[in-house]
């Protein structure tokens, strides 16, 4: 048992645990509670509403590993999404070509390049904690969204939009590619690229990558930005899922993003945690929530139930910690 | 009043920026500056004080709570069925129910973080999720409307009839408010509890070395926070005659934004009384100003969150670098 798991790590690192056997006790659970589970159709409603939850969590993670936090991504996704509806209405609105469409997400991804370029230097230059500037940025990006649209929504949008929220390319899902695109982006990023090697070191000791030689300002700045920007895809794909743009969509995923991102094993003091367990982790939670669903109980008892694995899979963590620890002590 | 300034540099320049905007604010509208205009402000920023100042002994722990509002939701609503179950109640029936429903909740928290060395963010996140799908899972969203009489009863403390014929009145909020805000004030700077606390939240293994029991720190904090998201839940019935499921959803963000403002660190170790009341007052202000300046509604927010990012910038670059004479006071000190 023991070389079994220590394989396992060896493999697929130690965050990989968690998310793992909790995939493995869902599918069990739900396969014996529920004969339609395992089914085309069960796989199919995860594979559509991952993407959404998907790419905030993806935005919310660079920031966690820098030791920070980013409150902004939901309000951030909801401003690209406006700004791709006023492009698209600037220019006819149902009868809106493509270049209205590929303009107005060249926009939107400005618009959230630019929340995040603004979070990143009021964190970098004045060391603000990230938890505060981002809560600021959430309150006036909600307010500049409401201000805009008087608290309604915008709607009207082009038919070839909705492929992009609905339809799919080989039998899966143009959502679901665009996420997993999005996911191998980041963890080549966090893998392979400077940028992903600063981003750990400045979450570990911040002082240290400084006095290393890491711009950790540009650093931070960099990350807060790339993060924007990763609200804007997930606002747009939003907008095509559900072909309206209204501040507040999406407001509930906020905190279940950081679920996510604890749940995948990253630490909250930043410095460590991959992209593959959190994808795995929000694997599980859809499929506990499209579980639940089968089984008659609500989206509400969902978020509940997903709120007690985030305790359950700490639990456990500390019963392992404590049994090395009293191992150790042995040996 | 050299001394205030330099020991209470943020309370002292939240105070400046507050009469400024009020100084702006009587001349640029006609009645900000009234006695009715001020009950108005107290009356409605009661709760949030409440809330404030159980939230701000979590931070000086060094601690962070995302659940306490929804925890105060599910108070209000246990409290509003259980006064139903015995018939009515009284006041006394009422905080004591709602009192130690919050305290229970606190408490989860607290054995979830000091049991179970979860971090506090992630603790409160789960439960906040637990509490608020459980909350939404059980009521299916239905208010409550056949609140007891004593309970949804307005009581006035004071009133007084203006010249022009309008009543002005001080409600119960404020005096619940003003009793919550002593009695955190007396807590954290008058006992000994208080000043253990600030030594856990400024560095907590030191204070475990000195020989403060930790848990006993964890649980008085989120206790306490507990305490007064039932108390504060209890007073918003009552204020809004209605138990609404998901009233304070989202609200947890405003007030800690509030506090923050007003001087506490995330981190732990710092923070005041004062300093959270007035930051807490200075969004009602301008909140109120903006409104009696006829500004839509809607662009209350995005001014309220540019002057948080504004003030959040600028605290952290320390203000006796901008204002000198005030470093050579310091110095001197």
């Amino acid at each position: 048992m023991t070389v079994l798991v220590e394989s396992f790590q060896k493999r697929f690192g130690p965050e990989m645990a968690g998310p793992f056997f909790a995939f493995i006790a869902v599918m069990i659970f739900f396969g014996v509670a529920s004969p339609q589970f395992l089914s085309q159709a069960t796989f199919g409603s995860v594979a559509f509403q991952l993407p959404e939850l998907g790419l905030l969590t993806l935005a919310m993670l660079l920031p966690i590993l820098t030791g920070g936090l980013n409150l902004a991504i939901t309000f951030t996704a909801n401003i690209a999404g406006l700004t791709v509806a006023w492009v698209l209405q600037a220019n006819g609105g149902v009868d809106a070509g493509p270049l209205a469409f590929a303009l107005g997400c060249v926009l939107a991804l400005a618009a959230g390049a630019a929340s995040g370029v603004v979070m990143g230097f009021v964190i970098a230059y004045t060391r603000a904690h990230p938890i505060l500037v981002s809560l600021s940025m959430m309150i006036f990006l909600r307010g500049l969204g409401e201000f805009l649209t008087r608290g309604g929504d915008v709607s009207g949008f082009p038919d070839f939009l909705r492929p992009l929220g609905h339809g799919s390319l080989l039998g899966i899902p143009v959502p679901l590619i665009i996420f997993i695109v999005c996911v191998l982006v980041w963890h080549l990023l966090l893998t392979r690229m400077k940028l992903g090697f600063n981003t750990y070191m400045i979450g570990s000791n911040i002082e240290a990558a400084r006095y290393s030689g890491v711009n950790t300002r540009k650093v931070v700045v960099l990350v807060y930005t790339l993060s924007g920007a990763m609200c804007a895809v997930a606002g747009i794909i939003m907008l095509a899922r559900f072909n309206s743009v209204r501040v507040g969509h999406g407001e509930s995923y906020l905190l279940i993003t950081v679920l996510a991102c604890f749940l995948g094993g990253v630490n909250p003091f930043g410095g460590f945690g991959r992209v593959i367990p959190v994808f795995v982790a929000l694997v599980v939670l859809q499929l506990l929530s499209s579980g639940l669903n089968l089984m008659g109980a609500n989206q509400h008892l969902a978020t509940a139930v997903w709120g007690l694995l985030l305790v359950g899979v700490m639990f456990l963590r500390w019963v392992a910690s404590h049994y090395k620890f009293l191992n150790n002590r042995k040996g | 009043m050299r001394n205030f300034i330099s020991t209470h540099a943020t309370e002292s320049s939240l105070l400046a920026v507050m009469i400024v905007i009020c100084a702006f604010l009587s001349f640029a509208t006609d009645n900000f500056f009234s006695l009715g205009n001020t009950f108005d402000l107290l009356n409605t920023s009661a709760v949030n004080i409440i809330f404030a100042v159980g939230l701000l002994v979590v931070l000086i722990a060094g601690g962070i709570d995302i659940s306490f509002a929804v925890g105060a939701s599910v108070v209000q609503y246990v409290t509003a069925i259980a006064l139903g179950w015995i018939g009515g109640g009284s006041w006394l029936s009422g905080i004591l129910i709602a009192g130690s429903i919050g305290i229970l909740l606190g408490a989860i928290n607290a054995f979830l973080i000091h049991r179970f060395r979860i971090i506090s963010i992630v603790a409160t996140i789960s439960t906040f999720n637990i509490y608020f799908g459980l909350l939404m899972f059980f009521t299916k969203g239905v208010s409550i409307y056949d609140l007891p009489d004593w309970l949804t009863d307005k009581v006035v403390l004071f009133e007084h009839e203006m010249p022009d014929g309008t009543w002005i009145e001080i409600t119960l909020p404020v005096l619940v408010m003003v009793i919550c805000v002593v009695a955190t004030w007396i807590l954290i700077t008058r006992t000994t509890i208080g000043r253990q606390l600030y030594a856990f939240g400024d560095n907590p293994e030191g204070a475990r070395r000195f020989g403060i029991n930790i848990g006993a720190m964890q649980f008085i904090a989120f206790g306490w926070l507990g305490l007064m998201a039932g108390i504060g839940g209890l007073v918003q019935a009552h204020y809004a005659q209605e138990v609404v499921p998901n009233a304070f959803y989202g609200r947890e963000l405003d007030v800690l934004a509030a506090v923050v403002l007003g001087g506490a660190r995330l981190g732990g170790g710092k923070g005041s009384v004062l300093g959270c009341v007035l930051g807490v007052l200075l969004i009602s202000i301008t909140q109120n100003g903006l409104n009696l300046m006829g500004v839509s509604p809607f662009a209350f927010k995005m001014i309220i969150g540019a002057i948080i990012l504004v003030a959040i910038t600028l605290s952290n670059t320390r203000i006796d670098k901008l204002v000198p004479v005030l470093r050579g006071e310091g110095q001197t000190r």
